[in-house]
């Protein structure tokens, strides 16, 4: 099993003929399934042509009717990256995951308004995220593919880099991912974590989840009351910016305590409260869970 | 990014929202002339800097004559204002605003800010403005308006009469107030702003309402669409080292501690600063290098960090997925030659070609302590810190 995607999964990239687009569409059909997930590119200006034997279409639309697409990843410049989440959700794909980082907040305000409007199905995974993997099956991102392993721990993440952290600890006590999810560090986004946690509880395949939070928003709070409610698995987290000071904006969009709200003390204090375990020390994410699963 | 009052309530007289007349002054004599210019027997001397809480820290001033214009204008140019948003050390004041008394019948509050939960955009009012509303946000909840705005139709006239009848504003004048709250909305959307605070917005003697200040931010991810807008950005209230490092693209925030910090990915900057912190010291900054960091970039990033007087150490933690581990090892080797660092450093590298990396550290001949993970590197960082190697 595993969430949100799997070797049957089929891609395409929008935003495949950027240098960016390029390189990690590369990288990600040579990890695991690639090859045969990565199925289509879009350009409407390229439209015909290919990149290394993929081909690229006009349209999302056309490249689920001919290459049976049913995920995109998005790698389009901030301006047009909006645009890009719509036309995906306009093909009625079950997934779309926007990698782009720096999307103006207005145009994720507009997309998701629409996205809830004419009530579509697909999901959206981000922006500002470094993508979903299901280790040894599929690579949809820009994480590095060598340090995930294959197993039954959900990991669920704002940011980047301390997702990697987390998973190479996990690895490295054994203990393998089911999935892992970067949900991103914009405001404005799709799937929050508590919509993580409901997909990694109902699969069968992930004894438990990391969920790794930051500062800013109250998403990891509302999170942490539905696990309190509906969870059947441990759940262990850690929450990023204990040190950082309000008002300042910690590199994420969304990564900033104002008024008062949003701080790291306050998530910790609520998942506690909520049975979740945590840690304050982001070197024991994985001895975390490892104690959980006893 | 921060604007003015001034520059803010340009902004807001394009979206046809009306302030009191005032002028922007640059010396005493240029304060002096506004008064005159503008007229009528009372004036308000306002410092003009991006923090908030100036009326409390002095910044804000009432002159009854010309003679009062010059002496608070004098007094409050070139001080260092002190707010709860400055620190303590205060924010230099470099600009003036000269305004026309009003006449006030009662101070309301209205701001817009971007709601995470409802993905929209909230405007939030209240009765009760002033100076302090934030402790009426903590203390009576109950005592804000919020109404999350739709954005395929801007504030409705039903939503912002609403608002208008409970800030108490007369039947007569809860038309004008409604063209005002849709002004003030249409100013937020259309300029990308990311707060709007009209603190107090107030009730005129005659039924108006009337923004008497005005404070703005903007989305930076939209300023590629609003030169107008990054026209008004004033370096001088920006921190020297962070405008430096978003020079060479670094995404850098001075802090107060003593262990300068150069990581990859914000979240990961976070944690590494958090764990400095558990280890019994405090991060002198939050740095992230992003993606690509090349040996300009570090080296940009060791001179940043060294400039501060109070480092003691500095503490790399890089995470290579994407950006392998022995190219950033070779930038840092190369910058560390280049900057001559005069404090220890601690590197933990972990991740694609973290084998390659560490070779190379180690066969520079620096005397670099490469630690194996996270808590081992914050153990050694804080002990170099404190001399105890």
């Amino acid at each position: 099993m595993s969430i949100l995607i799997n070797k049957h999964s089929r891609v395409v990239t929008q935003g495949i003929t950027g240098k960016t687009g390029q390189f990690h569409t590369r990288m990600s059909r040579d990890y695991a399934h690639g090859k045969a997930c990565y199925v289509a590119g879009v350009n409407p200006k390229k439209a015909g042509e290919d990149f290394e034997g993929i081909p690229i279409f006009a349209t999302v639309k056309e490249a689920k009717a001919k290459a049976g697409a049913n995920v995109s990843v998005i790698y389009v410049p901030p301006p047009g990256a909006a645009a890009a989440i719509w036309e995906a959700c306009e093909a009625d794909l079950d997934l779309v995951i926007c990698i782009t980082e720096g999307i103006p907040v207005r145009d994720m305000i507009e997309v998701r308004d629409r996205m809830r409007k004419q009530q579509k199905k697909t999901l959206l995974v981000g922006p500002n995220c470094p993508g979903v993997i299901t280790p040894d099956e599929l690579k949809i991102g820009i994480m590095p593919g060598h340090i995930h392993k294959k197993g039954r721990i959900g990991v669920v993440s704002r940011s980047g880099t301390l997702t990697y952290e987390a998973v190479g600890q996990l690895s490295a006590l054994g203990l393998g991912q089911s999935t892992a999810v970067g949900i991103g560090g914009d405001p404005v986004n799709g799937l929050k974590h508590v919509d993580v946690l409901r997909l990694f509880n109902e699969d069968p395949e992930t004894d438990a989840v990391i969920m790794i939070g930051e500062i800013g928003g109250d998403d990891e709070e509302t999170a942490a009351r539905w696990v309190k409610d509906n969870m059947k698995k441990p759940v262990v987290g850690f929450i990023a910016g204990v040190t950082a000071p309000p008002g300042k904006r910690m590199g994420h969009a969304g990564a900033i305590i104002s008024g008062g709200k949003g701080t790291a003390q306050e998530k910790l204090a609520v998942m506690e409260a909520c049975g979740i375990r945590v840690t304050k020390n982001p070197a024991e994410m994985g001895k975390l869970l490892q104690s959980a699963l006893k | 990014m921060k604007i003015h009052e001034y520059q803010a309530k340009e902004v807001l007289r394009k979206f046809g929202v009306p302030t009191p007349r005032s002028v922007a002054c640059f010396s005493v004599d240029e304060a002096v002339q506004a008064a005159k210019s503008l007229g009528g027997k009372v004036w308000v001397v306002k410092a003009q800097i991006h923090a908030g809480g100036r009326g409390k820290g002095g910044g804000v001033k009432l002159a009854r004559s010309l003679d009062e214009v010059r002496a608070l204008a004098g007094q409050i140019l070139g001080m260092q204002l002190v707010t709860h948003q400055t620190g303590p050390q205060g924010q230099k004041v470099r600009r003036l605003l000269i305004e026309e008394g009003a006449d006030i019948r009662k101070e309301l509050y209205v701001g817009l800010v971007v709601d995470r939960q409802s993905q929209r955009v909230c405007l939030m009012a209240s009765s009760a403005g002033g100076m302090d509303i934030e402790e009426v946000a903590a203390s009576h909840p109950e005592k804000i308006e919020r109404v999350f705005v739709d954005p395929a139709t801007g504030l409705k006239d039903a939503e912002a009469d609403e608002v208008a009848r409970k800030l108490g504003v007369p039947e007569a004048g809860v038309a004008q107030a409604r063209a005002v709250l849709q002004g003030l909305y249409r100013a937020f959307w259309e300029s990308d702003a990311s707060l709007a605070e009209i603190n107090p917005m107030i009730l005129t003697g005659d039924g108006r309402v009337v923004a008497l200040d005005a404070k703005m931010n903007f989305d930076d991810n939209a300023l590629f669409r609003h030169p107008e807008i990054v026209a008004m950005r004033d370096l001088d209230e920006e921190d020297p080292a962070e405008v430096e490092a978003s020079k060479h693209d670094l995404n850098y925030i001075q802090l107060d501690g003593n262990i300068g910090c150069l990581v990859n990915g914000a979240g990961l900057a976070m944690a590494t600063m958090d764990v400095i912190k558990l280890y019994g010291d405090s991060p002198a900054n939050f740095l992230d290098v992003g993606g690509g960091a090349s040996t300009e970039k570090v080296t940009e990033a060791f001179k940043i960090m060294l400039r501060n007087p109070g480092l003691k150490a500095i503490l790399v933690n890089i995470f290579g997925g994407i950006m392998k581990c022995d190219v950033i090892a070779t930038a840092l080797v190369a910058a560390a030659k280049v900057v001559s660092l005069r404090v220890p450093l601690v590197v933990r590298l972990e991740g694609t070609n973290v084998e390659l990396g560490k070779k190379i550290l180690a066969d520079s001949g620096l005397p670099i302590i490469s630690a194996a993970n996270m808590a081992d590197a914050a153990e050694k960082v804080v002990a170099a810190a404190q001399g105890k190697r």
